[in-house]
C-alpha cells in the first residue's frame, strides 16, 4: 500500500515538473545562501580556535612587558631562578608574517609543531622555521632561513625554535614570557622579582572569536533572511501541491488509504524532496562560500586582525545545519496544509477549494499577525536590551510587515477599481485584486528583500559617509611615523620642530578602566586636537581640562559599555580619579579607548616611551625624504596620510562586499520567488482568462495586461518597501549597531540609490512575468475551449 | 439451494443532516440485506438520500444509529483506520465523478486499488483492458480521455481490486445513452464474473429494471 500511495503522490510531481523544480529550486537557493554563511563562519570560527589552541592565547597566564617595552634574558633568568615556572616567546615580523620562537622543552603548547618533529628532529639544530603552505606563498624570500611547509601551523604565522627566531630577528629579548599551569607553592611575587613586568590572566586575552561576533552574527542574520525568502518559495509551492491534490487525496482515502497512513506518507514524500533540495543547496552554498570566503578573510584580517584561511574546507557542522534548516522547513511549510487535509471530510468536495474563498479570512488572520508583530517589535524597541533582542525586534518588524502587505495593497486596489472608466480597465483591477492572495507570498518575498536592500544601501552608505568624515577629522597629522629605538625617538622629537614640522607622539597601554579593557592613549594637546576631533557630545573647555590632567576624552564604545557620559567620573588608578570631558565617535574600533594629555599618562606609566609619532607638515614628501636619510628610518616605518585613508576605506569596502553580496543575492531570490509564483499560477490562470478571451480580448492584449498588472504589483511593493527599508535601516543603525559595536551611527537618506534600486526590482518583477506572459499569449485556443467544454 | 451469506447489512440505520429548516431526516430505521453475486438498484428523486445510503454502505459516512455490516465487519463499532482497512479489502466504489488520480496513468490508475488491497493481478488487468476497450489508452492520463472512458477506467479500476461489495454512484449519470449502455453492459458481465454484489444509484427506471432488484428511498424509507 505504501509503494502505491508513494507512487500516486509522487506522480503529481512528474506530472508538473515546474512545480517541482520550483520547490526544488526554491529549497537549493534558500539552503544555499544559509549554508554558504554557516560554511563560512564555521571556517571562522574554526581559524580562531586554531589559533588559540596553537598560540595558547587565552589559555595559560603570561607575563608580558610594558607597551613598547620588552623582557631580557636576565629577566627570564631572574623569574626562574625565583622559582616561575615560565616559558620564552620571542615573537616579531617578517615580510608582513608574524614569527614566533618558543622553547619546546618547556612550552605548554607547540604553536602547531607536531611533538616528534619538534623533539625527534631538534628544531634548534635544524635551523628552519615551520608555516602554512598558504602563508609560504611569496614570503619565502624574506627569510634567511629555510622554511618547511606544515598544514598544522595558524595562517599568518612562522614558528620555529627561540633560538633560530632570535637569530632571524637579529635580536636576544623576549616578547612574552607563558606561564606554566603547575607552580610551586611557594615563589615570589612577579613584582618582588622583575618590577616593571605584568601578569596578564588568561580570561584577559583578547578573544578573537569574541570581537568578530557581531560580524558573524550580521552574516548569520542576512543568512537567515535570505533563507526565509527562499522559504516564501517552498511554502507557496507545497501550498499550490497540496491545494491541487485535495481530490487525490479524497480518492485514496475513499479507495481505503487511512488517514494517518496518508499524512505520514505525504510528511515522508516531502521530507524525501527536501533532502533533494538540501543536497543541490548545500552543494551550492559551498560554492557561494568559496567565492565569497577570500572577501571575508580578507575583511576579519583588515578589521580585526583575525587569521582565516581563505580555502573553504568541508566540515559536517554546516553540512548537518542546513541540512536541518531546509527540512525542517520545508516540512514546517507543509504543516497549515497537511492540517488541512487532516482537518477535511473525506465527502469534501473534489473541487480544489477556491483560492479567494478564503482569501477574506485569511486577510484578517495576517492583519492580526502583522499587528501582534508590530506591537511585539515596539515592545522589544522599548524594553529589550542585547544584540538577540535587537535581531528579534528586526524579525518582528519585517515579518509584521510582510504579513501587513496583502492587507495594504488591497484598498489601493479597490480605489483604481472604483475609478476605471473603461469596461477593460475595471476587469483588470478587479482581476488584480483576485490575484493578491495567490501571489501574496511572491509579493511578501519581493518586500522582504527590496526592504531589506533599501535598509543596507542606507546603513552602509550612511556609515561611509560618516567614515569618511570621521578620517579626515582623525588622521589629520601627513605623515605617521614608527621607530623601533629610543635614540630615533628623540631625534623625531628634537630635530623636526627644527625643520617646522609639529611633532605629535602616540602614547598607548592596554589597561583597564571602569571594568573595561581600555587602551589608554596619551596625546599632546594642541591645535590638532583642538581643530579637528569632533565630539558627540563634550564640555566646552574639553581640551583645556584634558590638558590640566584633570579629564579624559572617552570613545564610545567605552563611554556606552561602562555607562559613562560627560560629567561623569571615573577611577584611571586607585588613586587617580578623571573627569570623562567629551565622548568621541571612533567608528570601526572594536576597543574601548581613552584619551588623556601625555604628562598625566608619562604620570601613570613612566617606563613607557613614544614609539609612533605624527607629523603635521607643509611639505610631507620632503620630510619623508629627511626622515629616511637623515635619521635613518625605513620606507616601511613612514605613512602617508593619504595611504592610511585609502587602506582605511579599502578595509570599509571590502567589510561590506560580503553584505552587498548577500543582498544581491536575496533580491535575486525574491525574482525567482515571484517567477515560480507567476509560472505555477499560469495554468491556474486559464479558466480565469478564458472568458475575457472568448469575449473578445485578444491573447496577446491578456499578455500584455498580465505583465502590466506585474508592474503595478512591483511598485506597490516598492511603494511600502521604502518605509520598511528605512525602519530596518534606523534600527540596525540604532539599537543593532550600537549593540553589536557598541557606537551609534547618523542616518542620511539616498534617494537616487532607492530609485535605482526600485527600477532594478520592476525590471527583475517584469523579466520573472515575461515568460509567463509569453506562455498564455501562445496559448492555443483548443486549451482555452476546454474550460467551456462540459461532456465529461 | 442454500442462500449466500449477506455481503453488506442494514439493520434499524438512521441518519440525519442539519438543515437550513433544522434537522433532515434521511434514513428512517431502514433494514436491508445485500447478498454475495446480487445486483441491486437504488432509486429516490434528488435529495432522497441515496448518496447518503451509498457512502454509509462504504463506510465514508457514519450513521447516527443502527447496525451496519460489511463482509462480516461492523462498521459502528471501528475506528476510521479499521473502516479503512474494511473498505480497501472488501469495497470499491464507482463515483459519478470518476474521480481518477490525473498524475496516474490509465494503466496505473486500473491497477492503483488493488495494489493498495496487495492482491494484483496482471491477468485480470489485461482482460479487464481488453474488455472495456481500453488498450490503447493505457499509457494515456485521464484528461486525454472522454467521459465514458474516464468511467470505464474508474469500472476497471473498481472490479480489478476484486471486491465483494461494488458501489456505484450513477456511475452512467454523465454519459450519453450509448456510451451508457455500453459501460453498464461491461459492469454487468464482470459482476457476474467475479460474484461481487452490486449497489447501484441511479435515475434510470431503464437501469433499474436490468438489475436483480430495485429498491426505490423514499422520506427515508426503502420500498
Amino acid at each position: 500500500m505504501n509503494r502505491a500511495c508513494l507512487k500516486a503522490l509522487f506522480s503529481h510531481w512528474r506530472r508538473n515538473p515546474l512545480q517541482l523544480f520550483a520547490f526544488l529550486a526554491g529549497l537549493a537557493l534558500a539552503t544555499a545562501l544559509w549554508s554558504g554563511v554557516q560554511a563560512i563562519n564555521s571556517e571562522a570560527r574554526a581559524s580562531y580556535a586554531a589559533a588559540a589552541a596553537t598560540l595558547a592565547e587565552g589559555q595559560f597566564d603570561q607575563i608580558i612587558p610594558p607597551s613598547g617595552g620588552t623582557i631580557s634574558q636576565d629577566d627570564f633568568v631572574a623569574l626562574r631562578r625565583a622559582g616561575w615556572l615560565v616559558s620564552p616567546v620571542s615573537e616579531g615580523e617578517v615580510g608582513g608574517v608574524r614569527v614566533i620562537g618558543f622553547d619546546p622543552l618547556s612550552s605548554p603548547v607547540n604553536f602547531g609543531i607536531d611533538e616528534l618533529e619538534a623533539e625527534e628532529q631538534s628544531l634548534r639544530e635544524e635551523g628552519v622555521l615551520y608555516a602554512n603552505p598558504e602563508t609560504m606563498r611569496g614570503v619565502e624570500d624574506s627569510f634567511d632561513v629555510p622554511l618547511r611547509a606544515n598544514s598544522n601551523i595558524v595562517l599568518g604565522i612562522t614558528v620555529g625554535d627561540i633560538g633560530v627566531v632570535q637569530q632571524v630577528l637579529g635580536r636576544t629579548h623576549l616578547t612574552r614570557l607563558i606561564v606554566l599551569p603547575e607552580q610551586p607553592l611557594r615563589r615570589p611575587k612577579l613584582h618582588d622579582v622583575t618590577p616593571h613586568l605584568d601578569l596578564q590572566e588568561a580570561s584577559q586575552t583578547a578573544d578573537i572569536g569574541e570581537l568578530t561576533d557581531s560580524f558573524h552574527l550580521n552574516l548569520k542574520a542576512f543568512g537567515l533572511l535570505s533563507f526565509a525568502v527562499g522559504l516564501f518559495i517552498v511554502y507557496s509551492t507545497i501550498g499550490l501541491a497540496f491545494e491541487q491534490r485535495r481530490g487525490i487525496v479524497r480518492t485514496l482515502r475513499a479507495l481505503g488509504v487511512p488517514l494517518p497512513r496518508l499524512i505520514s506518507l505525504m510528511i515522508v514524500e516531502v521530507f524525501l524532496l527536501a533532502l533533494v533540495g538540501a543536497s543541490l543547496g548545500l552543494a551550492l552554498g559551498y560554492f557561494i562560500a568559496a567565492a565569497l570566503l577570500p572577501d571575508v578573510a580578507m575583511t576579519l584580517r583588515g578589521l580585526y586582525g583575525a587569521q582565516v584561511s581563505g580555502v573553504l574546507k568541508f566540515r559536517a557542522s554546516w553540512w548537518v545545519s542546513g541540512m536541518g534548516i531546509a527540512v525542517l522547513g520545508s516540512l514546517a511549510a507543509a504543516t497549515v496544509q497537511l492540517r488541512q487535509i487532516a482537518a477535511m471530510p473525506i465527502l469534501a468536495s473534489v473541487r480544489p477549494r477556491a483560492w479567494q474563498m478564503h482569501a477574506g479570512r485569511a486577510l484578517r488572520v495576517k492583519a492580526s499577525a502583522a499587528f501582534i508583530l508590530m506591537i511585539g517589535a515596539v515592545a522589544l524597541g522599548l524594553f529589550g536590551s542585547g544584540l538577540i533582542a535587537g535581531f528579534a525586534l528586526l524579525a518582528c518588524f519585517l515579518i509584521g510587515a510582510a504579513l501587513a502587505l496583502p492587507v495594504l495593497i488591497h484598498p489601493f486596489l479597490v480605489f483604481a477599481q472604483n475609478h476605471a472608466r473603461t469596461a477593460v480597465a475595471c476587469w483588470f483591477w478587479a482581476d488584480t485584486r483576485q490575484q493578491i492572495p495567490k501571489l501574496s507570498l511572491a509579493l511578501m518575498a519581493l518586500l522582504l528583500a527590496i526592504s531589506a536592500n533599501v535598509g543596507v544601501v542606507t546603513m552602509v552608505s550612511s556609515f561611509r559617509l560618516t567614515f569618511v568624515a570621521f578620517l579626515d577629522q582623525r588622521l589629520a597629522p601627513e605623515l605617521y611615523v614608527q621607530v623601533l629605538e629610543a635614540k630615533q625617538a628623540v631625534a623625531i622629537e628634537t630635530q623636526l620642530p627644527e625643520l617646522g614640522a609639529t611633532v605629535l607622539p602616540l602614547l598607548s597601554q592596554d589597561t583597564e578602566v571602569a571594568g573595561q579593557p581600555t587602551r589608554l592613549f596619551g596625546v599632546r594637546v594642541g591645535p590638532t586636537y583642538r581643530e579637528n576631533w569632533v565630539f558627540l557630545e563634550g564640555l566646552p573647555d574639553a581640551w583645556d581640562r584634558v590638558r590640566d590632567g584633570t579629564a579624559a576624552v572617552a570613545n564610545e564604545q567605552l563611554a556606552r559599555r561602562a555607562g559613562l557620559w560627560v560629567g561623569d567620573s571615573v577611577m584611571l588608578t586607585k588613586d587617580h580619579r578623571i573627569t570623562i570631558a567629551a565622548v568621541v565617535a571612533d567608528y570601526g574600533n572594536p576597543l574601548g579607548q581613552l584619551v588623556v594629555d601625555e604628562a598625566l599618562f608619562h604620570t601613570l606609566h613612566p617606563q613607557i616611551e613614544a614609539r609612533q609619532f605624527g607629523v603635521r607638515t607643509d611639505d610631507p614628501a620632503a620630510l619623508r625624504r629627511i626622515l629616511i636619510s637623515d635619521l635613518g628610518l625605513a620606507d616601511s616605518a613612514i605613512t602617508n596620510q593619504s595611504a592610511l585613508k585609502d587602506i582605511s576605506l579599502q578595509v570599509f569596502d571590502r567589510t561590506f562586499t560580503v553584505t552587498s553580496a548577500l543582498n544581491v543575492l536575496t533580491l535575486a531570490v525574491a525574482g525567482f520567488a515571484m517567477l515560480m509564483s507567476l509560472l505555477t499560477l499560469t495554468d491556474l490562470r486559464v479558466p480565469q482568462l478564458a472568458p475575457v478571451w472568448a469575449l473578445g480580448m485578444t491573447r496577446r492584449r491578456i499578455g500584455q495586461l498580465e505583465l502590466m498588472r506585474t508592474v503595478v504589483f512591483a511598485a506597490l511593493v516598492c511603494l511600502f518597501a521604502l518605509p520598511v527599508g528605512l525602519g530596518l535601516a534606523w534600527v540596525l543603525l540604532t539599537i543593532v549597531n550600537v549593540e553589536a559595536f557598541g557606537w551609534r551611527l547618523p542616518m542620511f537618506l539616498f534617494p537616487l540609490d532607492y530609485l535605482r534600486l526600485f527600477v532594478l526590482a520592476i525590471l527583475a518583477a517584469i523579466a520573472a512575468a515575461f515568460w509567463p506572459a509569453v506562455r498564455l499569449m501562445c496559448l492555443p485556443p483548443a486549451q482555452l475551449l476546454k474550460v467551456f467544454a462540459n461532456e465529461r | 439451494m442454500v442462500q449466500a451469506s449477506p455481503v453488506l447489512t442494514f439493520r434499524n440505520i438512521s441518519k440525519s443532516y442539519a438543515g437550513e429548516s433544522g434537522l433532515v431526516q434521511v434514513l428512517r430505521g431502514v433494514d436491508f440485506d445485500l447478498s454475495s453475486g446480487e445486483t441491486l438498484a437504488l432509486t429516490g428523486e434528488s435529495g432522497s438520500g441515496k448518496s447518503t445510503f451509498l457512502h454509509i454502505a462504504g463506510g465514508l459516512d457514519a450513521a447516527d444509529s443502527g447496525l451496519v455490516e460489511v463482509a462480516g465487519y461492523d462498521l459502528s463499532t471501528l475506528s476510521d483506520v479499521q473502516r479503512a482497512h474494511v473498505r480497501r479489502e472488501n469495497v470499491a466504489v464507482v463515483f459519478q465523478q470518476f474521480n481518477l488520480i490525473p498524475s496516474l496513468t490509465v494503466g496505473d490508475n486500473i491497477a492503483f486499488q488493488a495494489r493498495l488491497a496487495g492482491r494484483v493481478d496482471d491477468a485480470l488487468l489485461i482482460d479487464l483492458a481488453e474488455r472495456l476497450n481500453l488498450v490503447n489508452q493505457l499509457r494515456k492520463y485521464p484528461e486525454d480521455l472522454s467521459g465514458g472512458q474516464q468511467q470505464r477506467v474508474a469500472i476497471a479500476r473498481a472490479i480489478a481490486a476484486r471486491p465483494k461489495l461494488l458501489l456505484a454512484d450513477e456511475p452512467t449519470g454523465n454519459l450519453d445513452e450509448a456510451t451508457a449502455q455500453r459501460v453498464l453492459d461491461a459492469l454487468l458481465a464482470l459482476v457476474t464474473d467475479t460474484g461481487a454484489a452490486l449497489l447501484l444509484v441511479t435515475h434510470s427506471p431503464a437501469i433499474a429494471a436490468r438489475m436483480d432488484r430495485h429498491v426505490h428511498l423514499s422520506r427515508g424509507l426503502l420500498k
